[in-house]
């Protein structure tokens, strides 16, 4: 069978199994639509996470972005894992303990006030929908290299999966088809890795592979970073493992965009409302811990994938004639992800870093979708990585459509118009805004705003400056105010935005003009700190809470006894 | 009830003692051996990695998963020997 054969097979095997999840798992009440049922095992709970969490870019994008970052990949690396470390141990046990639905309720009650509230709802959209549009473009993207249909079916497609699942299973069918997800995904990006790590080392552990040697090429019996690094002195590269040097990031930078990333995971709403769905916060604490180790089997994955296919790529393309390109290099040029131009005329590809010279570009994104193509691996692992690709993308997205929805139904709706609504009536509201949320995700997957890059920038600085201080600091101090609160969070949010706002979408000024040498990917980790700080002072300055909020931090802290 | 009071009061202060000891790690281990010792540490080989490098890319990662799972086995000691003061019948923790 072909590879397009196989990929619809598969792809369509995927999206059945889905929608039999969906139809087995939809819900009758706001208990089961919001944190489904709050019955859900931590293992399940932590697949769930973890396919929640690893969107499109993790799977399509991360390794080739590192393969072209080198060590400065850590920050994707450390960044995206150690926000877990923060979320076991300062947030999810005791946001499960407190045990409502969403999280601008508990900021809500917390701060005592409902323009906390409001103030909390508003980043939770705005993040969910900036992240929203870059999964459903990536459905559409592995949909046309893969199946051959234009970008805006392949959106369309996803939209009509999502909305299924969503609307009818609510959290509960969420949950079930991220778990089936995960495992298409990891079962995805794993099987190339290994084939890979093995035809290249001799090791059958890519995590182990990235610290062997070569065992075949010119270069076998080097180790393979050893060998990446001499390729890249020979190119007139920085090397590959060294930090810190010309052309790569300073220290500070890389300080604080993993800073600003780590905070920015452990307040992103979409994650944190997975920990609501557990039976207590003794299990929100062990499904955090299988979320890490879910997430960490694709995250030390992909750096040895990095390295690997960085040898690949250079070894099979550099100074090779142009007549004896293998044949997926034609077929990735046709998507215009690979780009080969012969400016010298000698008919040779010349591979180097100044861009002038350089005859070839590279889209990051192809790394790991051209891999099993690379590695000379059979069709159906290919159609399987397009189906990973898939899973990854549909599964955030439906996390992030839960936190819209249940933001609009109730933490405005159902706020708004207090006990006067029933179960029923909310229900129908959270289905109703969970559509309208999928149509407004397509339409930014079909008419991408072009700064989608730095609009993700946007998503972790400003989850970073506004809902990791005041979270933290609801629980770990009785004495912070509703005023504090407040001001921190918008103080944290105008300075991240606008920052962020100056450098990347209006590009006033370059790296020459940042504060402290910090890039706009970083300054969230500076949001923060002043998030923080302003939240202290305002406190110091205002009355403290009343007696019951007081008592509803005790009672959080305590441990839970209804597991 | 005076009990009770210093029983919460004395659980939490061992929560905050084992969560500073652990953010220390997190921290020494992300932002220490693998950002601002990267460089001096990538002169030291393990197998085929600097030691820097496998830190920021491996190492980190690995320790992240070791201190969260250290966090969950020690607090589910604790609330066995702390359980909350709600009666004598109250097992926190105990059974699932």
């Amino acid at each position: 069978m072909s590879i397009q054969a196989w990929t619809y097979v598969i792809v369509a095997a995927t999206f059945a199994l889905y929608i039999g999840i969906a139809i087995w798992s939809r819900v009758r009440t706001t208990q089961g639509f919001y944190v489904a049922g709050r019955g859900v095992h931590p293992v399940a709970n932590g697949m769930a996470t973890g396919a929640d969490w690893m969107s499109a870019a993790s799977f399509i994008s991360m390794a080739g972005l590192i393969s072209f970052m080198g060590y400065d990949g850590a920050i994707y690396l450390m960044g995206w894992t150690g926000g877990y470390v923060l979320l076991a141990l300062l947030l999810a046990p005791y946001l499960r303990k407190y045990g409502k639905f969403t999280i601008p309720e508990f900021v809500g009650d917390r701060f005592y006030s409902q323009t906390a509230r409001v103030v909390a709802v508003v980043c939770a959209i705005f993040v969910s929908f900036t992240y929203i549009a870059g999964q459903m473009r990536g459905v559409g993207v592995v949909f046309s290299r893969f199946l051959e249909v234009e970008i805006d079916t392949g959106v369309y497609i996803g939209m009509g999966i999502v909305f299924l699942y969503a609307t009818l299973g609510g959290m509960r069918g969420i949950t079930y088809t991220q778990v089936a997800q995960y495992c298409v995904l990891i079962v995805a990006y794993l099987i190339p890795a290994v084939a890979i790590s093995l035809k290249m080392t001799g090791s059958p552990i890519p995590q182990l592979g990235f610290g062997g040697a070569l065992v075949e090429g010119e270069r076998a019996g080097v180790f393979l970073l050893e060998a990446i690094d001499g390729i890249h002195r020979e190119l007139g590269l920085p090397e590959y493992t060294a930090a810190f040097v010309a052309g790569k990031k300073s220290m500070i930078d890389v300080l604080a965009i993993t800073l600003a990333l780590m905070v920015g995971t452990a307040g992103l709403p979409h994650v944190l409302i997975r920990f609501y769905t557990v039976k207590s916060a003794r299990l929100a604490r062990w499904s955090v811990m299988w979320a890490l180790i879910f997430i960490a089997l694709l995250y030390t994955t992909a750096p040895a994938v990095a390295a690997f296919a960085r040898v690949n790529l250079i070894q099979t393309l550099h100074d090779r004639p142009i007549a004896e390109v293998p044949a997926w290099f034609t077929s990735w040029e046709q998507t215009g992800l690979i780009r080969f131009e012969d400016r010298n005329g000698d008919g040779r590809i010349q591979y180097g870093e100044d861009p002038a010279t350089r005859e070839l570009e590279i889209d990051r994104d192809i790394m790991v979708l051209a891999n099993p193509e690379i590695a000379e691996l059979p069709a159906w692992v290919v159609a399987l990585v397009a189906a990973g690709g898939l899973a990854a993308a549909l599964s955030t997205a439906a996390g992030l459509l839960l936190v819209i929805s249940s933001s609009v139904s109730h933490d405005l709706v159902k706020s708004w118009m207090g006990a006067r609504i029933t179960d029923d009536r909310e229900l129908t509201i959270a289905r109703v805004s969970a559509g309208a949320a999928v149509l407004v995700a397509g339409y930014f997957g079909i008419n991408p705003p072009d700064y989608v890059a730095a609009v993700v920038a946007f998503a972790f600085g400003l989850a970073a400056a506004s809902f990791f201080p005041v979270l933290v600091l609801g629980v770990f101090s009785k004495r912070v105010t509703r005023e504090g609160a407040i001001a921190g969070m918008l103080v944290g949010i105008a300075f991240t935005a606008g920052y962020i706002l100056w450098f990347k979408i209006l590009g006033y000024g370059g790296p020459e003009d940042w504060w402290f040498g910090i890039s706009p990917e970083g300054i969230g980790s500076l949001g923060m700190l002043i998030n923080f700080a302003v939240t202290l002072a305002v406190t110091a300055m205002t009355p403290p809470p009343p007696q019951e909020v007081q008592a509803l931090v005790t009672e959080i802290r305590l441990p839970s006894q209804d597991d | 009830m005076k009990g009770e009071e210093s029983r919460e009061a004395s659980y939490w202060r061992a929560n905050l003692r084992l969560l500073a000891v652990l953010l220390a790690i997190w921290f020494a281990v992300s932002f220490g051996l693998g950002i601002l010792l990267v460089v001096p540490l990538n002169e030291i080989r393990l197998g085929g990695f600097p030691l820097g490098f496998w830190f920021s890319q491996q190492g980190a990662i690995l320790v992240f998963v070791v201190l969260v799972l250290v966090y969950a086995l020690a607090m589910d000691r604790l609330e066995r020997r702390r359980p909350s003061g709600q009666g004598p019948d109250a097992q926190g923790g105990e059974g699932r």
